[in-house]
């Protein structure tokens, strides 16, 4: 299956890309995605940074199982205000 | 009204939208952008979001303050892209029938807005620039 992952701000940047599309195993989980993707994109791993989750843009947990054509974003540390 | 843009925020929009006859008090918040951070001169500051989300967040804020406090309407709208120095960032407006209920909301809001809604900020200072932060989750350490 496929899941569409979208970077921002630090992850943008680090990952040189901005949107991608992922072939994942059925049954992944959020934090096996990211794994992956620290496998593709090195930079991705941050040491000391702390991420939140969203698929589907709903914040889930790091066990959250992905489904097919899930929109799946990695949050670093927010800033607004 | 809960929104996202990229241009210049207008507080009067913002009051006309919160104005309801039931209301005896009209409180607005405005973020500015400041020119000092941790001993840094600030040149400017860029703000990104994932704006779908970011809406929606801040949609939930004001679903939560209104099951807290007995207000009539809120509004929040934060400003993305680049941000001078002394603008307003982002503006919140509360009216309610009285004015404790629409300051707490309002103080709820801004702070719930540092916390969840993905929107990041970048400061650009004298001699370079970094991503502004800080949260709590999961320590990317833990997923290895």
């Amino acid at each position: 299956m496929k899941v569409r992952v979208k970077f921002f701000a630090m992850l943008r940047e680090r990952a040189g890309v901005a949107d991608l599309s992922k072939e994942v195993a059925e049954g992944s989980t959020v934090g096996e995605l990211w794994r992956q993707l620290q496998k593709d994109y090195p930079k991705l791993d941050v040491p000391g940074i702390r991420l939140l989750y969203a698929v589907n843009q709903n914040y889930v947990g790091i066990e959250h199982r992905l489904s097919d054509r899930d929109e799946v974003v990695f949050i670093p540390p927010v800033s607004g205000g | 009204m809960f929104r996202v843009t990229n241009q210049p925020i207008d507080l009067n929009e913002l009051v006309a939208y919160v104005t309801d006859p039931e209301a005896g008090a009209i409180v607005p918040f405005i973020g500015t952008t400041r020119n000092n951070n941790e001993g840094r001169k600030v040149i400017a500051l860029d703000y990104e979001a994932y704006p779908e989300m970011a809406e929606k967040e801040l949609a939930r804020i004001g679903d939560d303050a209104k099951t807290k406090w007995p207000i009539c309407k809120m509004a929040i709208v934060h400003r993305l892209g680049p941000v001078q120095i002394g603008e307003a960032s982002v503006i919140i407006v509360v009216s309610a029938a009285h004015r404790d209920a629409a300051f707490a909301a309002s103080r709820f809001a801004i702070e719930e807005i540092k916390k969840t809604v993905p929107i990041w900020k970048k400061e650009v200072f004298e001699g370079g620039e970094v991503w502004i932060g800080t949260q709590t989750g999961q320590p990317l350490s833990a997923l290895k």
